[in-house]
């Protein structure tokens, strides 16, 4: 039988190569339950990088089913609050293209919080009802408040109000929070710098 | 002195030009009309001004408190009266306001002074931190951390360090303070050493400035104290950085992360220290500092004590600055120095330097060339950086990368962009990238805060909504044993006709048309009851499992309990349901309405969709007119807000 | 005058990118004026056809790219380039052999991978290697030591243009050692390789410039230069002795010029200090193992190259320890 092999060249290379991946495949079979690893399944590393401001903007009851959604297959590009920056850390976690915000769902605005103008407000708790992270303050018949730290600037409760007193307020620059810019592009010829070939 | 000294990381040697600004003594700025004092001086939060508009106050007198040592205690610097306390521009890298109590001086200079601790070398340590505090003394070396909080730590500290350094080109302050107040630093220094239980000080100054170690060693002789060293140090860039000078005086490297106390040592720069000398020894808050102003175009260059919240330009033209030779104006040295283009802003406690330089002599930044990766920047570096890397990373924003390279370690010190062939202003990239990620770090923690929240209220719903499904069938299998039950007994009593009753119940009901209330009242009642039953069995079951949630039901028994007292007592309530309809249908009417145009893309949508809003803002308005006149006004006010929205969008529109 | 606001550091030291450029041009006069006293004018002639040619390109790519052109020419980046591989070809070589070379360091080696600071190779040492493999005959026929200086610079002139007058050639020390050719006498001068010892020291003695001056650090050169007589010490040319090996090494072909000109190429050379060690070392090792186990008598380039593509796993490996850390970050 050996020296049938040995005598035939084919057959020889042959048996080499299937006895070859028998064995490989059985070493990778193994190891791959062996050393099988729980990661974190890819919705909650999906969920933990979107801004969870639970705005649905991006057509899905929140942050967590447009994950799951993403997870399945959806695009990247439907998170107006995390904007560019979201768009590019799934991209780096899906290990997929950058695409620009999908503007049907709307823009990347500056971070806002919600304010009630408090003497116009009528104590409807429509309002309490539609912010996703109880950041509203209030009960029937009287006047409601936005706990600022915990407002997300989702913007949801600002089209139930039935008198219009919520404003979307931008959070203005101040000696807490400024700090210093990157250097203007303009001030930087370099050889790669783009847009100018 | 025969004490070793050690080699400092990198560095660089850029011109002194500290020789124009030490030809004259350190002269007196006199006292200006209006000083505007701001309430964030220091790093931490702002104080709060404590002193209302029209008050006089006292040179010396606190006028902006707090109740951290994180935060410092500011001072009026002269007498007068308080004629504002607003937003005023501050001295700041960013060019924004900050909130600041404005004095106009009446020329008395009256002084309020704390009692002075003639002794303080019997005092204990929290009395003298409590001094310190109260005075408002901040590190006056440039980043005004203050000062008790740096020397309450709770380490055993060994050795102050008194940082004589001053390594930035240009600034004389601390030199002219060495040379003309010698016996006051050596005093503070003692102070320093009795108030942390330190054995020694290593007092640092750099070997360009030997007019002011002469000073300080004929007042040490004089004052024969064998634990205070001065200790000459070479000339680099930046020897005076605090973890830089321990590193040259005793070789040891303050950890990462970590702080100087770590290792026993606390230090303190010499104005600083004065400070809080002064504070304790005389009683004087810490309402002036010498400032040097030096530059080409200050026409006498000089070190001035000056009143904090003296104006600039005050200092500008006491100094016969030169406008229009003036390129720029640089708060510090030319290292890390910020520039303002406001003469009109105040001197604060960290103001250590106005550096007015011509064209010429430091000349605007050329355009930045590509990278050649020749490695001075991190040859210069003091922490061992690898600047050319960050720099890298920071361009294509990996923040992670910026992290594992210690972007953190980085000291802004300015040596790199200095070295730099290339002219990339390295130092900025850095800044800019820890402001990223922080934020971003911030932004995950927000983030991850409102899911919790978001998690809590979705469960919290859903189990509202379990309950009232549980209680849904509760009350049908309740019903139904009821009727069971009914129909037994019906079917013992005499036949009756089931239908006969239900007619005789509606009838009792229509007629009774008065009664309503009382039943209402009393279903409220029961209601309330049955809410109580449920609260209590909600709180045992809590307790049980000893859960946090205790208290919260614990309230709320007690608030039903109270409800129920009230329904009780008055069971004549009255239902707001007919109130409340129509405005809810109007919001459900609203609602569709908005839905139908729910993407409002172009101006014109927009228009349309406030105009739609617009009318039904009007029909709630007069329906509310006839129904809840309470609330006509703010239907009212919601009509104005609309119209006016409605007319900027037209007028947007019609751009 | 409007007050500027710009951010600090708001002075500049003395040190800009063509100031660098502009000494290491400086240093390598010794080392040119060694080339011409041995080899004759030839060396000018390359000298003044690879300048030509790398601005021309430089220029031209420049504008092709939308660049301005002005602004990165006075970074005097192409200049050196230009010099460093006129350096590198052998004296009286046709001029279209230095036009391709330059043509190629500047186009592409330097430029489609995206100008300075981008290359990853040093590209007077692609060109250089490209040129060998590719024009074998051409690229060794180097002009015998003291034979052509009578030549004026018209005659090399002529050579160079049009081969019609005939250069004395003859194969360089290094190669004689391979090939096993030509008296001990002819292969070993007083110092090293015969003529080329002159050559080296008026290198090392423009490299030393430069070290003063700041603008590279010892670590690369001197590692590289330790290696190379480590590696001739503990395996010598059996004709040569283990001293005269050394020596040989040292003071012949490209070896000082690659150390203080080559290696020290900021841009595609490793650039953390320990790295830099690592770096020259690894370079010293390959030139002697490719000079004496290899095929090609003389192997700066193709060890620099080598390891130019080793140098960013290198600065990885290499990381100072930051202030204030125990340990070294990997």
């Amino acid at each position: 039988m050996i020296e049938f092999i040995t005598a035939n060249p084919l057959l020889a290379a042959l048996f080499a190569l299937v006895g070859l991946s028998l064995i490989f495949g059985a070493v990778l079979g193994f190891a791959s339950e062996r050393f099988k690893t729980e990661g974190d399944p890819i919705t909650d590393q999906i969920c933990d990088l979107l801004p969870q401001t639970q705005c649905g903007q991006c057509g899905y009851p929140g942050c967590r089913p447009y994950a799951e959604a993403i997870a399945e297959g959806e695009r990247i590009n439907r998170c107006p609050p995390g904007g560019e920056a979201t768009i590019q850390a799934l991209a780096n976690l899906l290990d997929t293209e950058v695409l620009p915000l999908d503007e049907d769902v709307g823009e990347e605005k500056p971070k806002s919080v919600a304010v009630i103008r408090e003497d116009e407000c009528i104590g409807c708790t429509k309002c309490i009802q539609a912010c996703p992270v109880d950041a509203i303050l209030g009960s029937a018949k009287h006047m409601h408040t936005v706990i600022a730290s915990e407002c997300t600037g989702c913007d949801l409760c600002v089209e139930p109000c039935p008198v219009d007193c919520i404003d979307m307020v931008e959070i203005p620059v101040t000696l807490k929070n400024w700090h210093w810019q990157n250097p203007a592009k303009a001030n930087d010829i370099i050889a790669t710098d783009g847009g100018q070939a | 002195m025969s004490d070793i000294i050690f080699k400092l990381t990198g560095g660089v040697h850029p011109p002194q030009n500290k020789h124009q600004s030490t030809q004259r003594p350190i002269a007196a700025a006199g006292i200006p009309n209006t000083l505007v004092i701001p309430m964030s001086q220091h790093l931490g939060p702002p104080s709060k001004p404590i002193v209302a508009v029209g008050d006089r106050v006292l040179k010396g007198q606190c006028i902006g408190a707090t109740d951290t040592l994180k935060s410092a205690f500011v001072h009026a610097s002269t007498s007068g009266t308080v004629v504002a306390i607003e937003e005023r521009p501050h001295n700041h890298a960013s060019g924004l306001p900050a909130l600041s109590v404005v004095i106009e001086s009446d020329g008395r200079d009256e002084w309020q002074l704390m009692p002075a601790i003639k002794d303080w070398h019997l005092a204990d340590r929290d009395t003298l931190l409590q001094r310190i505090h109260e005075a408002g003394v901040i590190g006056m070396g440039g980043a005004g951390f203050p000062a008790a909080s740096k020397l309450s730590t709770d380490k055993n500290i060994h050795t102050l360090v008194m940082n004589g350094a001053e390594c930035e080109p240009y600034i004389t302050a601390d030199q002219m303070l060495m040379t003309e107040r010698a016996e006051e630093i050596i005093l503070s220094c003692e102070l320093l050493m009795h108030l942390l239980g330190a054995e020694k000080t290593l007092f640092g100054i750099e070997d360009n400035k030997p007019e002011a170690i002469a000073a300080v060693n004929a007042a040490l002789i004089e004052r024969g104290n064998d634990n205070i060293k001065v200790i000459v140090v070479p000339t680099v860039y930046p020897s005076g950085g605090s973890k830089q000078l321990i590193q040259i005086l005793t070789g040891k490297e303050v950890p990462s992360p970590g702080h100087s106390s770590d290792l026993g040592i606390i230090m303190q720069n010499v104005a600083t220290a004065v400070a809080a000398y002064r504070a304790i020894a005389l009683g004087e808050a810490s309402i002036s500092r010498i400032t040097t102003l030096s530059g080409d175009a200050i026409g006498e260059p000089q070190n001035i004590e000056v009143l904090i919240g003296t104006p600039l330009s005050q200092l500008l033209e006491q100094c016969q600055w030169q406008p229009a030779r003036a390129d720029r104006i640089v708060i510090g040295g030319p290292m890390m120095g910020y520039t303002i283009t406001d003469t009109s802003l105040p001197v604060i406690k960290t103001t250590n330097c106005l550096l007015v330089p011509t064209r010429e002599e430091l000349p605007p930044p050329p355009p930045a060339q590509a990278c050649i990766r020749c490695g001075l920047c991190a040859e210069a570096c003091p922490v061992s950086l690898l600047p050319q890397q960050l720099y890298w990373f920071s361009r294509a924003g990996e923040h992670d990368k910026l992290q594992d390279h210690n972007l953190f370690d980085c000291i802004e010190c300015g040596a790199c962009s200095y070295s730099c062939p290339s002219n990339i202003p390295l130092v900025q990239y850095y800044r800019a990238s820890k402001a990223e990620i922080r934020q971003a770090q911030a932004d995950t923690e927000k983030a991850e805060h409102a899911k919790q929240r978001f998690e809590a209220r979705q469960a919290r719903l859903q189990r509202l909504e379990e309950e009232k499904v549980a209680q849904r069938a509760a009350r049908a299998a309740a019903a139904k044993k009821r009727a069971e039950e009914a129909a037994t007994a019906s079917a013992k009593k005499d036949e009756v006709d089931p239908i006969q009753a239900a007619i005789e119940r509606a009838k009792s009901k229509r007629a009774g048309g008065n009664t309503a209330a009382t039943n209402e009242s009393v279903n409220q009642v029961t209601k309330l009851e049955k809410r109580l039953t449920a609260a209590k069995i909600k709180l045992a079951s809590a307790e049980t499992v000893d859960s946090d949630k205790v208290p919260v039901l614990q309230e709320a028994v007690d608030k039903l309990t109270q409800q129920l007292a009230e329904a009780k007592a008055n069971p004549v309530t009255t239902s707001h349901d007919a109130a409340v309809d129509p405005v809810q249908a109007a919001i459900e009417r609203a609602k569709a309405k908005r839905a139908g145009n729910a993407a409002p893309a172009s101006p014109a949508d927009e228009i349309a969709k406030l105009e739609k809003r617009l009318a039904s803002a009007i029909q709630k308005r007069d329906m509310a007119r006839d129904s809840m006149p309470d609330k006509l006004e703010a239907f009212e006010s919601a009509v104005a807000t609309l119209e006016e929205k409605l007319a900027a969008a037209k007028a947007k529109a019609g751009e | 005058m409007a007050l500027l606001n710009v951010t600090s550091p708001h002075a500049h030291g003395p040190l800009s990118t063509a100031t660098v450029m502009q000494l290491v041009l400086l240093a390598t006069v010794p080392g040119i004026a060694a080339l011409v006293w041995i080899f004759g004018a030839g060396v000018l002639v390359n000298l003044a056809i690879s300048a030509a040619v790398s601005l021309a390109c430089e220029a031209a790519i420049l504008k092709v790219r939308g660049r301005p052109v002005g602004f990165y020419l006075k970074d005097y980046s192409a200049l050196v380039t230009a010099i460093l591989l006129g350096i590198a070809l052998p004296p009286y070589a046709p001029w279209w052999v230095v036009a391709i070379g330059a043509c190629f360091a500047i186009g592409v080696a330097k430029q489609l991978y995206g100008g300075l600071g981008y290359n990853p190779f040093n590209p007077a040492m692609a060109a250089y290697v490209v040129l060998l493999i590719s024009l074998p005959v051409q690229m060794t026929q180097w002009g015998a030591p003291f034979s052509n200086p009578a030549m004026g610079l018209g005659d090399a002139l002529a050579s160079n243009l049009f081969g019609s007058v005939d250069a004395v050639t003859s194969a360089t020390p290094l190669d004689a050692l391979k090939q096993g050719i030509g008296e001990a006498g002819q292969t070993f001068g007083s110092l090293g390789g015969f003529g080329w010892e002159w050559i080296n020291l008026a290198f090392l003695a423009g490299g030393l410039y430069l070290l003063w001056r700041g603008i590279f650090t010892w670590h690369a050169p001197i590692s590289m230069l330790i290696a190379l007589a480590v590696m001739a010490f503990l395996f010598p040319n059996e004709a040569q002795g283990r001293i005269h090996s050394v020596l040989f090494h040292l003071f012949s072909g490209a070896t000082m010029f690659g150390a203080f000109f080559i290696i020290t190429d900021p841009v595609s050379s490793a650039t953390t200090p320990r790295g830099k060690i690592v770096f020259g070392a690894l370079i010293g090792v390959l030139i002697y193992a490719i000079r004496h186990w290899g095929n090609y008598p003389d192997a700066v380039a193709f060890a620099v190259m080598l390891l130019n593509l080793a140098a960013p796993f290198i600065d990885q490996y290499t990381q100072p320890r930051t202030f204030g850390h125990r340990g070294a970050r990997s």
